[in-house]
C-alpha cells in the first residue's frame, strides 16, 4: 500500500473537490493509550491524513507547544518501538487513512535507515517527514524508504527559491508540505492570501498535492488555506488542547476531538 | 614559514562539509538557503586577502595577539617529565580563545550585510566575546544561555549586559549549552532575513566547523613559530581540553601533518565515565548520531534521545563534539583522554599555586592529564598545552565545590 494509500486519498479528495484536513499529534503525549484513542477519534472527527510525531529530545524547529509535547512523551518513556506499535494498532483499525511519521534525524540514524524503513512499512506508515534532513543528506535514507515503498515527504518553505525548489521535489512522493511561515511551529499565524501564489507555484513544480501548515490556529484560517491548497495541517492547536486538558485534569481526548471536529468541518465546507 | 603551515596535506572537509563520515548539513529547510549562502560567503571571504588582513589587524590591536608561549617551570618540575609550555590564550582580550572566532565571524556577518547577531553560550566566554565584537561593531546582539549556566556564570552574564547584549536565559531541558543552542536555532529559523548566527565552537552545520577552525588555527600557527624560536624544534605533543572543541582544533590543526607531534584532547568525565549521564565525554562515552546540524559523536540513550551529560565546567557541558574531532578520533590521528570534575578541580588549584595563573575550569581538564603526558614523553621532551581561558569566572563554582564560602574567607 503505502505511497498508493496517499495517492488514493488525494484522488478521492479531488473527486469530492475538497482539501485534506491533516492533523498532527505527538505519539505518547500524554501516554500511548490516549494517543491510540486520539488517532481513531481524529479520523471520526474528519481527519483525512494523520501526522504522528515521534518524540526527540532536541526538536530545534518546534515552538514551545510541540517541544512540551515531546517532553511529556519522553518523560512517559515513549520509545521508537512504541511509536511503531501505536502505528500498527492504528493501521489494524483503519486501512485507508494515510499515516505520516514526523520527527528528527537522530532517532532514525540510531535505528539505521533500512531498519527504520522496514519498521515503517511493517507498521503501515505511508510517509515520513524528517525535519532536519535536507535533500543533501537524504539520498541513502530515500534509497531505504523507496525499497520499503514509503514516501519521504518534503518541507518547502518561504525561503526556498526556484533552484532550491527543484532540488527539494526530486525523489519526493505522495505530497509536499509547504511551511507557510519562516519560524518554528505554532507561533506566528499564517497569512492565507500571501501564500496563495507560492502554493500554486510549488504545485506546478512538484506536480504533487501541496498541503500547508505551521501557524494555522483557527477554523477560519484552516478554511482559507483549504481554498487555495490541497490540505490544511493543524498541529499545535490540537497538541495545546492536550496540554490544557492535562492542566485542568479533564480527559485529553474530549477537548482535542472537539477542536479537531470544528477544524475538520471548516476544511470540509471551505469550497462550498 | 606561513606557506609551509598553510599547505596541509590533510585537506578536510570536502565540499559537502564532511570530515570522513562526520559533519554535513542537517538543518530544517527554512535554514538551508541561509546556510548555503553562508557557505558561499565564507568560501569567498577566505580567498580574500583584505578580509584576512582586517582580521589579523584586529587580532593584534584589539585582542592583543600573539599570545605568549610560556614555559611553566614549576609545573614542569612538579611533574618531573617533559618540558611544559602554556599557550596563553587566557591573556587575550575577554580572557579566552573565543574572541579569535568572534572577530572573524563579525567581519563575515558585516560583509553579508546582516544587522542582528545571535549566539549561544555555555560558560559565557563565547557570549562575552560575541557581546564584545557586537559592541565594537555596533550590532544588536542576543545571547542564549542555559538558565543553569546563567546561575553558575553570573560574572559573565553581567559583562555581556554591560556591553549592551541581551542575555536570554533558556529553561528548557537541563538549562545548559545544548538547550541554549536549540533556542538560538529557533531564533534563527524565525528571523532568517536579517540575523547572523555566531556559533561559538567548531561544531554545528557546515560551514561552521571549518570556519570556526580556520579562525582558531591562529593558536596553532603562532605556537609552531614560537616553539621553533624557543626550542628550535616542534613539540612532541600538544594537548587541549575538548567540549565542542574549538580551542583544541585551533591548536591541533596546524600540526596534523607532523606525524612526530602527538595530539591529545581531554574530554570532561564529570562524575566519571561509568556514571550514566554523569559526564560530557562524547568520544569516550558516546556514539555517532546527528544533532545541531552535523553528524558526530553524541551522548545519547539506546533510542537516540540526547542525554544532558554533566561537567562542572559549563564550557564542556555539551553532549556533542565538533565533527573534525570525531574524524581525528576515528582515524587515530589524535588521542582523546578524559578528566573528572575532581581532577579538574585539583589541577585548577595546582596551577594557581605553582604558576600564579588561575586557569579556566575547561583548561584545567587538560592540565589534569599533563602529568601523565609529561611522564610518557619524558625528560628532554616538549609539550604545549593550550591554556584556553582564565579562571576568574569560575571562582564561585570552585569555592562552592571546595566547600568554601566567599563571605567567610
Amino acid at each position: 500500500m503505502s505511497v498508493a494509500r496517499i495517492d488514493a486519498r488525494f484522488a478521492q479528495l479531488k473527486a469530492e473537490n475538497r482539501a485534506a484536513f491533516v492533523s498532527y499529534i505527538m505519539a505518547g503525549d500524554p501516554d500511548l493509550e490516549t494517543s491510540f484513542d486520539l488517532l481513531k477519534g481524529l479520523v471520526k472527527a474528519g481527519a483525512d491524513i494523520i501526522e504522528l510525531g515521534f518524540p526527540f529530545s532536541d526538536p530545534m524547529a518546534e515552538g514551545p507547544i510541540i517541544q512540551l509535547a515531546a517532553e511529556r512523551s519522553l518523560k512517559n518513556g515513549t520509545r521508537m518501538a512504541d511509536v511503531f506499535a501505536l502505528a500498527s494498532r492504528f493501521r489494524e483499525a483503519d486501512a485507508e487513512t494515510p499515516l505520516i511519521l514526523m520527527g528528527y534525524m537522530n532517532p532514525v540514524e540510531n535505528m539505521g535507515y533500512p531498519a527504520f524503513a522496514e519498521a515503517c512499512a511493517k507498521a503501515g506508515v505511508d510517509g515520513v517527514i524528517v525535519v532536519d534532513c535536507p535533500p543533501e543528506e537524504a539520498e541513502r535514507l530515500i534509497d531505504a524508504l523507496d525499497a520499503a515503498d514509503v514516501a519521504l515527504i518534503r518541507l518547502i518553505t518561504p525561503t526556498s527559491d526556484d533552484n532550491r525548489l527543484k532540488t527539494l521535489v526530486k525523489r519526493t512522493k505522495g505530497f509536499v508540505y509547504y511551511v507557510s511561515v519562516a519560524g518554528v511551529t505554532g507561533v506566528k499565524e499564517a497569512d492565507a492570501e500571501g501564500i496563495s501564489e507560492a502554493v500554486a507555484h510549488v504545485r506546478e513544480v512538484a506536480k504533487l498535492p501541496v498541503v500547508v501548515g505551521f501557524g494555522i490556529k483557527t477554523p477560519q484560517r484552516a478554511a482559507e488555506v483549504a481554498r487555495i491548497a490541497d490540505g490544511s495541517v493543524v498541529g499545535s492547536v490540537l497538541v495545546d488542547a492536550i496540554a490544557k486538558s492535562l492542566l485542568e485534569n479533564s480527559p485529553s481526548s474530549t477537548k482535542v476531538l472537539e477542536t479537531a471536529s470544528l477544524l475538520a468541518q471548516a476544511v470540509r465546507n471551505a469550497r462550498n | 614559514m606561513d606557506d609551509a603551515i598553510l599547505t596541509n596535506r590533510y585537506n578536510m572537509p570536502d565540499a559537502k562539509g564532511r570530515f570522513g563520515e562526520f559533519g554535513g548539513l542537517y538543518v530544517p529547510e527554512t535554514l538551508m538557503p541561509l546556510v548555503l549562502e553562508l557557505g558561499e560567503a565564507w568560501a569567498q571571504a577566505k580567498q580574500d586577502q583584505a578580509f584576512w588582513a582586517e582580521y589579523l589587524h584586529l587580532l593584534k590591536y584589539f585582542v592583543g595577539r600573539p599570545s605568549p608561549l610560556y614555559l611553566a617551570e614549576r609545573l614542569t618540575e612538579h611533574f618531573g617529565g617533559a618540558k611544559i609550555y602554556f599557550k596563553r590564550e587566557e591573556l587575550n582580550h575577554t580572557g579566552a580563545h573565543k574572541i579569535n572566532n568572534c572577530i572573524g565571524q563579525i567581519l563575515l556577518a558585516r560583509r553579508m550585510g546582516r544587522t542582528r547577531i545571535i549566539a549561544e553560550t555555555g560558560a559565557g566566554q563565547h557570549g562575552v566575546a560575541s557581546a564584545t565584537v557586537c559592541a565594537k561593531f555596533d550590532l544588536p546582539c542576543t545571547v542564549y544561555m542555559g538558565a543553569l549556566d546563567v546561575e553558575r556564570q553570573k560574572p559573565n552574564v553581567f559583562r555581556m549586559q554591560l556591553m549592551g547584549t541581551k542575555v536570554h536565559p533558556v529553561t528548557n531541558g537541563n538549562g545548559t549549552l545544548k538547550d541554549a543552542m536549540n533556542e538560538a536555532l529557533r531564533d534563527w529559523v524565525t528571523n532568517v532575513h536579517d540575523t547572523y548566527y555566531m556559533i561559538g565552537t567548531a561544531a554545528g552545520m557546515h560551514p561552521y566547523p571549518e570556519m570556526v577552525r580556520d579562525f582558531q588555527t591562529i593558536i596553532g600557527k603562532e605556537t609552531r613559530q614560537q616553539i621553533l624560536e624557543a626550542e628550535g624544534r616542534l613539540p612532541d605533543a600538544v594537548i587541549a581540553c575538548v567540549g565542542g572543541g574549538s580551542n583544541a582544533i585551533g591548536m591541533f590543526h596546524p600540526f596534523i601533518d607532523d606525524e612526530s607531534v602527538k595530539i591529545v584532547g581531554v574530554e570532561a568525565a564529570g562524575h566519571g565515565l561509568d556514571v550514566y549521564n554523569g559526564h560530557a565525554a562524547s568520544l569516550n562515552g558516546g556514539r555517532p548520531g546527528v544533532l545541531h546540524g552535523n553528524r558526530t559523536y553524541l551522548l545519547q540513550d539506546e533510542d537516540g534521545q540526547i542525554l544532558e551529560g554533566h561537567s562542572i565546567s559549563a564550557g564542556l557541558d555539551y553532549p556533542g563534539i565538533g565533527p573534525e574531532h570525531a574524524h581525528l578520533f576515528d582515524t587515530g590521528r589524535a588521542r582523546y583522554v578524559y578528566a573528572t570534575d575532581e581532577e579538574a578541580l585539583e589541577a585548577f588549584q595546582l596551577t594557581s599555586r605553582l604558576e600564579g595563573i588561575i586557569p579556566a575550569l575547561e583548561s584545567s581538564h587538560a592540565i589534569a592529564r599533563l602529568g601523565d603526558l609529561a611522564k610518557e614523553i619524558g625528560k628532554g621532551g616538549v609539550i604545549v598545552l593550550n591554556l584556553s581561558g582564565r579562571g576568574d569566572k569560575d571562582i564561585f563554582t570552585v569555592a562552592k565545590a571546595l566547600g568554601q564560602q566567599m563571605g567567610n574567607l
